[in-house]
């Protein structure tokens, strides 16, 4: 095929894409860096350069290391469950069953419901005299201060973010189970395997690096957690369910110490980085990068 | 055969009640006339009197309206900007051989790396600095909501892929009839790839409509508040009314339902194929 561009077309197609990058991308990216090695105590037009002073007051700051607890534990409890819960949803999804559009279509309301209309949702539900107390009451449980008990605020918010989540990965598995090989489970069915078994040496493997696919994600959005918290807690009570994320927001935007939040923003790049590169060579296999 | 049916009805239907209680509470909630205590014990799902004041009355005192005009301004340019600046970009990358192309790939490919939290406060420095908030202008306002989504990676991706299965032979036909570039682009390319585009307005809609974070930052106007940004605000006006700020989710809840039902096909997975055999 003969040249029907100049060397300067490829450009042209690509500045409105690489502008809108450089200006809110690129240049905040390595002004994220900047922002971190300064102080914004004295005016916040004439920062001053204090090094690694941020990091060294974060780094001894209790709250710090409650806030990046908080959030491992948020990942730690919520991840496996993200993972291992949505393939058994999907299971019952894959199903050739009278109104399966059905029941797929309402399992994945709470991923279109608005985070915010959803964290409104759970305060209600959450409150002392609420349904959710009064339905765990049938099976004896006494009732639960689910966000004002500093021991269990951060599991309901947990709870919320699995609920919304759900969902979600489970037509990720979905879409994978449909290229599940039909001739092993029917081999199986000859050899009388019960459904379980069957599940466990055929959907597993072939689900594997899906499996790992989500694992990747939900860690990722884990890390970030903020709305659900902006919504029902507050960071409360006690700082229990306080957040890397919400602890930036709360730091840059209300008590306006950008440095600080800044060096906080960028552990938090150091804690995702390892992730990112994984949900990035699934993104280039996906794409066939190369 | 007809046992393991039923089980497997009984697991989705506990599904399906899972997925949907929290928003029946709501509705329920949103549904109880004052002459009853919502805060009663044991609660009751099925309200007594029936009655739609609530929802009048959180639409009286609370601009919808205006809102949701303000989410549908915002996603409707970040859509648009979108669709043209990741068909534009994703062109090059598919079709052009050019000096600089790994480069300008793995810069783009670059910022998936890199949450948007961690980045966000430079963002709002640079928003400032361009003068896009509502302090200036409403028009600004909105630039400030839109600019920063207007392209991302992800986008750009999809396009690229859509045009890298289009064969090739089409471009030769396209340049034989005399095309240049942009119209082998505009002509050939672009219509061919309706079906991406439209999951990338799809997507890029739902992600818009349900942002918070952003706009909660930069919007310091009342009137320039996006719908989840006001239903937050719902809490703090009337604290401990909950029939209000029932009233008020679920009327905010309505726009996106009604999209979701009405192109459900490209939210759900396989919706064409069969079934697994059990």
């Amino acid at each position: 095929m003969k040249n029907y561009y100049s060397k300067y077309t490829p450009f042209l197609f690509l500045i409105p894409a690489m502008l809108i990058l450089l200006l809110f991308f690129f240049i905040p990216f390595v002004e994220s860096f900047i922002l971190s090695f300064k102080s914004y105590d004295h005016s916040l037009y004439n920062p001053t350069w204090v090094g690694l002073a941020n990091y060294q007051a974060l780094l001894g700051s209790k709250e710090f290391w409650q806030v990046l607890w908080n959030t491992v534990l948020f990942m730690v409890v919520a991840v496996p469950i993200l993972v291992v819960l949505p393939i058994i949803i999907a299971v019952l999804l894959s199903q050739n069953l009278r109104g399966i559009t059905i029941y797929r279509v309402i399992s994945y309301i709470p991923v279109i419901i608005s985070i915010v209309v959803a964290g409104i949702a759970f305060k209600w539900l959450y409150n002392y005299d609420g349904l959710l107390n009064y339905l765990i009451s049938f099976i004896g449980i006494p009732k639960v201060e689910w966000l004002t008990n500093p021991d269990i605020a951060i599991y309901s918010v947990i709870i919320l973010t699995i609920w919304k989540g759900l969902g979600y990965y489970a037509m990720i598995y979905l879409g994978a189970l449909a290229t599940a090989p039909k001739e092993l489970y029917e081999s199986c069915d000859i050899d009388g395997a019960s459904v379980f078994r069957k599940h466990l040496a055929i959907t597993i493997p072939h689900l594997m690096p899906t499996i790992s696919l989500v694992a990747v994600i939900s860690s990722i959005s884990a890390m970030k957690v903020f709305v659900e918290i902006y919504v029902m807690t507050q960071g409360g009570p006690m700082n229990s369910t306080k957040t890397i994320v919400y602890y930036i927001y709360q730091r840059a935007f209300e008590n306006l110490d950008i440095g600080l939040a800044s060096a906080c923003g960028i552990i938090l790049l150091i804690i995702t980085m390892g992730l990112s590169m994984a949900n990035l060579k699934y993104f280039e296999q996906q794409n066939q990068i190369g | 055969m007809k046992s393991k049916n039923l089980l497997m009805h009984i697991c989705l239907i506990i599904l399906a009640i899972v997925s949907l209680l929290p928003f029946i509470w709501l509705v329920s909630t949103a549904l109880k006339s004052s002459s009853e205590n919502i805060f009663a014990y044991p609660p009751e799902l099925i309200p007594r009197h029936f009655t739609l004041e609530n929802f009048f009355g959180v639409w009286k005192q609370i601009p919808f309206v205006a809102y949701i005009y303000n989410s549908l301004i915002v996603a409707f340019f970040t859509i648009i900007l979108n669709l043209i600046f990741s068909s534009l970009a994703a062109y090059p990358l598919a079709r052009m051989e050019f000096k600089g192309k790994n480069f300008v790939f793995f810069a783009i490919l670059s910022t998936i790396m890199v949450p948007f939290q961690v980045i966000m406060i430079p963002i709002y420095l640079m928003v400032l600095k361009l003068n896009l908030v509502d302090s200036v202008s409403d028009f600004n306002g909105f630039l400030g909501l839109i600019l920063p989504f207007a392209v991302n990676a992800f986008g750009i991706f999809l396009m690229r892929q859509s045009y890298m299965g289009i064969p090739k032979e089409m471009d030769e036909a396209a340049i034989m009839d005399g095309c240049n570039a942009f119209e082998l682009w505009y002509k050939v390319l672009l219509p061919m790839s309706k079906p991406a585009l439209a999951t990338l307005a799809i997507f890029t809609f739902v992600g818009c409509w349900g942002e918070f974070l952003w706009p909660s930052i930069v919007l310091s106007k009342q009137t320039m508040f996006t719908l989840p940004v006001g239903i937050n605000h719902l809490q703090g006006v009337f604290s401990s009314n909950w029939r209000y700020i029932s009233a008020g989710a679920v009327i905010s809840t309505v726009p996106i339902l009604i999209f979701f039902l009405s192109l459900q096909k490209y939210f759900i997975a396989g919706q064409n194929q069969g079934g697994l055999k059990n």
